[in-house]
């Protein structure tokens, strides 16, 4: 093998001054690594993933990496090992990123995981070597619509205590302003519930023409496609959009970002374009006709979820409407708006929770709730239903029972308005 | 090595099932049907087997008109063909007259090893592999597990309760109940269930079922509950107060 | 009017319960239509066990290896006699014998099955069995046609009456059907717990949801002194060795205290359990039937519940 030939001169002469290079001079040539790049090579020839082979290791991603700060993680590592050969496909790093979107904000290479994630887990999917977990996740979406295996005909049973019409579509037959595409979490999840209870009166108050799609809508598929199961979205986003279609609206709300994600950015290929909005953005503008007269006297901190903030660009909506709320004192953590850290729900991570367990020295939603009681807030304001459920185990998990409370904004926002 | 796979769905038991509690009828196009969860043990076997020794690896349902999406399933799985049985079917079909069909194909359609899931949860008229094999005069045996091929005889073990189990042989061709398979069934991608779905076909063979002997159920009823249990209510450290106290009543905590 | 049949099966040389159970039930029915009753039996202890059976008559079936349950061997003699006694009822167990006899020996006499039976009884002009149907969500009224039906019976649905008679026995010899063998009896797994010896289970289900949360069994199970069984789906998953499943197809037990963990209770695993002194289930299904046969409910999440119950135990 040829020997590299050192490139630094033994003295170089700049504006006249002599600068002597024996000091820093290599007269050895330096060991480059010969790398076998063929496993890299194997995941940037997948259609998405290959900007992965763009990184050049600079480690701004590792700084801001959520999941780097409960284990040993972040793209640049992730690009390094696949350098060092180690099969990203069978590496349990595959299924730790939550699709955060934290590190394209800072890479100077736009390495995106947010496209490289989805691809190469569609692949492990079909070699079957995706977490069972995550596996019953998918079967429950495919089989029943939403990822907790709950029946479909239970999809509209929350309606029953939010006591105020809750008009459902198919028995409308009439034009309404407002579609709101409930979602999973928000028809099953006991404390989703509360939220769509919450916002179902406050849709009522305000006087909205709205109409949900009922047992007709099905999860909208936007996390089951970042963990890697295109084809289970492409399933419900032909069901929506054939479902959305027998209808006339004006535009669609809805409660989940990862809906709101998909609405804006995905649908539209299949043919579903409508104009969406995030259920904060429809109220935001409303705040004068919400009466929000009861004070609620709490140090109050937000949480931005990935899928709201970062990826779809909303901070203000839901801070507006925080402070519209008499008495509550806005703070903020110190990872917030663009730099807020992950729950840990996002890109399958809501099914992952025992594999994550295994691979992270605590839950990211965890590190989220110590920071909320690091800055003294009383209630962590969420607004994406995936964080209710995951902050309040993790008040518990952590050992903050009765010090930090998790509403979703819409429950203190109908808390004020003395709806709740 | 052919086999066959006999798969059927069933209704799901995370819906209600339907029952018109005046006639004590079960309206089943009201319901909702998944693969019978056994059937989807005895499909993983065969795939298994496939996959020690290259056998060839064949779906069969009987059309009642929503198996579709379970043989295009089973073909994302591994399976290299699927046959749809036509004739006079549909959701209330029994089990009885199903198996009179099968054994029809089969005679005519003759496999090696016939694999099904060992019973199903609506067979009250009897388990399809076991009245497939009494039709046919085929050796079959039930609660089956650890299906292997061995030259030209199938080696399996069969569970017999209390934990004891033996290993059968058997000459071919033979049919099994298959109680579980070696590993959990896998995952089809949704993607590659739709590809089957375009890329492939459901062979559709039309079998003629003559008379057979079918139960007269009178009515389906929900049964009384015999008791219930007490409930204990709160959340879970309450409950776990509670039960700690309900265990030191009887002794059944140490020290 | 046809004999009443019963496949008698033997545990340790004697009538197992259930078939004993099958008798009595059979005599009952036998007075009642003016029939009798005969009991077959195989092997070479069939003669002696069935000697004081409450039967008119039996028939004990002997030969070279029929002392092991042959599938094929039994089912091919077993219709041999229904087609020469002609009986009204055959009544097998749905044990696995009765899952391989009942349909496979219906199908080839062309008559047909009624399986999972859990009562029979006469009215004014049949005999109706009750039967259960979809995991014991519900039951189902059938009527036994006049042609006759063969019936497999759910263990522990009739009592005993523990009355013995003086059967004519008929000893048959038949030569084993070639074609399928037994190659070798498997005892249990050893090498792990005997949780039929165990005196507290704590028994978890479907609802443990991974297997990695059966570390928190595991921690519950440690501080109750107890040991960790669980129903059917999670060896199917392949979460925990078959030695530690309850059910039909697992271990029958008798513990002090059962817990019953996320498991709904499907017939076949309540057959292994439901005679435990105490029975505490948790269940997010408040009206799974697990609850039936439960002394106390709860449905609080388990993962939530194992944790608690640990820390109270350990005296935390």
């Amino acid at each position: 093998m040829q020997k590299a030939k050192s490139i630094e001169l033994e003295v170089a002469v700049v504006n006249g001054i002599e600068l002597p290079g024996h000091w820093n001079r290599m007269f050895e040539p330096r060991v480059i690594s010969e790398y076998d790049l063929s496993v890299l090579d194997q995941v940037t020839s997948i259609p998405g993933a290959e900007s992965l082979g763009y990184c050049y290791q600079c480690g701004k991603c590792t700084a801001v990496c959520p999941v780097e700060t409960v284990g040993d993680y972040s793209p640049r590592k992730i690009f390094r090992k696949t350098q060092l050969g180690v099969s990203l496909m069978d590496s349990p790093d595959l299924w730790l990123c939550t699709t955060c979107r934290n590190c394209l904000r800072v890479c100077p290479k736009e390495v995106n995981m947010i496209d490289i994630m989805p691809a190469v887990r569609e692949q492990a999917v079909l070699e079957g070597k995706a977490p069972a977990e995550l596996l019953t996740a998918f079967e429950n979406t495919a089989r029943y619509g939403n990822p907790l295996g709950e029946p479909p005909r239970k999809r509209t049973e929350w309606v029953k205590s939010a006591e105020v019409p809750v008009p459902v579509m198919s028995q409308v037959k009439a034009p309404v302003d407002v579609l709101w595409f409930v979602e999973c979490y928000p028809s099953y999840h006991p404390r989703g519930k509360d939220a769509s209870v919450a916002l179902a009166r406050l849709f009522n108050a305000l006087g909205v023409e709205f109409g949900i799609l009922g047992t007709e809508e099905k999860c909208s598929g936007d996390s089951q496609r970042m963990a890697g199961e295109k084809g289970l979205f492409e399933m419900l986003a032909e069901h929506n959009i054939k479902m959305l279609s027998k209808y006339q609206f004006n535009q669609i709300v809805v409660t989940d970002p990862h809906a709101f994600n998909a609405f804006l950015h995905e649908y539209p290929k299949y043919g579903g374009q409508w104009p969406v909005q995030h259920y904060t953005q429809f109220l935001a503008p409303l705040i004068d006709q919400m009466h929000l007269t009861r004070p609620l006297n709490k140090k109050v901190t937000f949480h931005d979820p990935c899928y709201l903030g970062r990826h779809n660009g909303e901070y203000e909506a839901p801070r507006d409407l925080l402070k519209a709320i008499p008495g509550l004192d806005l703070v903020e953590m110190g990872h917030c708006r663009e730099t807020a850290y992950c729950c840990g729900g996002g890109g399958g991570g809501m099914w992952l929770d025992s594999f994550t367990r295994d691979y992270t020295s605590q839950r990211l939603s965890e590190k989220r709730v110590l920071e909320a009681v690091e800055y003294g807030a009383d209630i962590l304001a969420v607004t994406c239903p995936y964080e209710v459920s995951r902050f309040e185990d993790a008040v518990k998990s952590t050992g903050n029972g009765g010090r930090l409370e998790v509403k979703d904004i819409a429950e203190l926002l109908a808390y004020s308005a003395e709806l709740i | 090595m052919r086999i066959l796979v006999l798969t059927k769905s069933v209704p799901d038991l995370v819906e209600e099932l339907v029952l018109d509690e005046d006639s004590g009828e079960l309206l089943h196009d009201e319901m909702t049907y998944v693969p019978s969860e056994w059937d989807d043990h005895a499909v993983e076997e065969a795939l298994l087997i496939k996959e020690d020794s290259n056998a060839d690896v064949t779906v069969l349902a009987v059309d009642t008109g929503d198996v579709d999406n379970m043989l295009f399933t089973a073909l994302a799985k591994g399976a290299d063909r699927a046959i749809k049985l036509q004739g006079d079917f549909d959701l209330s079909t029994s089990n009885r007259k199903r198996a009179q069909a099968i054994a029809h194909y089969v005679k005519e359609n003759p496999y090696d090893l016939i694999l099904s899931g060992v019973q199903a949860i609506d067979d009250i008229d009897g388990q399809i592999p076991a009245m497939v094999a009494g039709l046919l005069g085929m050796p079959h045996a039930s609660v089956v597990t650890d299906v292997r091929l061995d030259g030209d005889r199938v080696h399996f073990h069969q569970e017999y309760g209390g934990g004891l189990q033996a290993e059968l042989a058997s000459q071919t061709p033979v049919v099994l109940g298959i109680q579980a398979a070696r590993k959990p069934p896998r995952y089809a991608s949704i993607a590659k269930v739709r590809q089957m779905m375009k890329s492939s076909v459901l062979e559709e063979v039309e079998v003629a079922v003559e008379e057979v002997p079918e139960l007269e159920i009178r009515r389906f009823f929900k049964p009384v509950a015999a008791g219930h249990a007490e409930m204990i209510d709160g959340d879970a450290e309450e409950v776990a107060e509670r039960i700690v106290s309900i265990l030191k009543e009887r002794n059944l905590v140490r020290g | 009017m046809g004999p009443i049949l019963v496949v008698a099966e033997f545990t340790e040389g004697e009538l197992s319960d259930t078939s004993r159970e099958l008798l009595t039930k059979a005599r009952e029915l036998a007075q009642s239509l003016g029939s009798e009753v005969i009991a077959v039996g195989f092997g070479s202890h069939a003669e002696h066990a069935m000697a004081n059976a409450d039967a008119d008559r039996a028939v004990a079936i002997t030969g070279l290896g029929l002392d092991q349950y042959l599938p094929l061997t039994y089912e091919r003699t077993l219709s041999q006699i229904v087609s020469e006694y002609h009986p009204l009822l055959t009544m097998v167990a749905n044990s696995t014998m009765g899952l391989d006899l009942g349909a496979g020996v219906a199908a080839a006499q062309h008559m047909p099955v009624i399986a999972y039976c859990n009562g029979l009884h006469t009215d004014a002009e049949d005999i109706v069995a009750q039967c259960q149907a979809f995991a014991g969500k519900l039951l189902a009224e059938v009527a036994v046609p006049a042609g006759g039906a063969v019936i497999t019976v759910l263990p522990g649905s009739f009592g005993s009456s523990g009355t013995s008679g003086h059967p004519e026995v008929t000893v048959m010899a038949v030569d084993s059907v070639p074609g399928m063998d037994v190659v070798k009896i498997l005892e249990p797994e050893k090498g792990d717990v005997d949780i039929t010896r165990a005196d507290i289970l704590v028994s978890v289900g479907r609802g443990i949801g991974d297997p990695e949360n059966l570390g928190l069994a595991q921690e519950l199970a440690e501080a109750i002194g107890g040991v960790v069984s669980c129903s059917r789906p999670v060896v199917d998953a392949g979460w925990l060795p078959k030695a530690r499943q309850v059910g039909k197809s697992g271990q029958t037990v008798k513990p002090k205290l059962y817990l019953a963990l996320g498991i709904s209770g499907a017939p076949e695993h309540l057959q292994g359990m439901k005679d435990a002194d105490l029975i505490i289930a948790a269940n997010t299904d408040e009206s799974s039937s697990i609850m039936e046969v439960a002394h106390y409910g709860t449905t609080v999440d388990i993962l939530d519940l194992m944790p608690a119950l640990a820390e109270r135990l350990r005296g935390e």
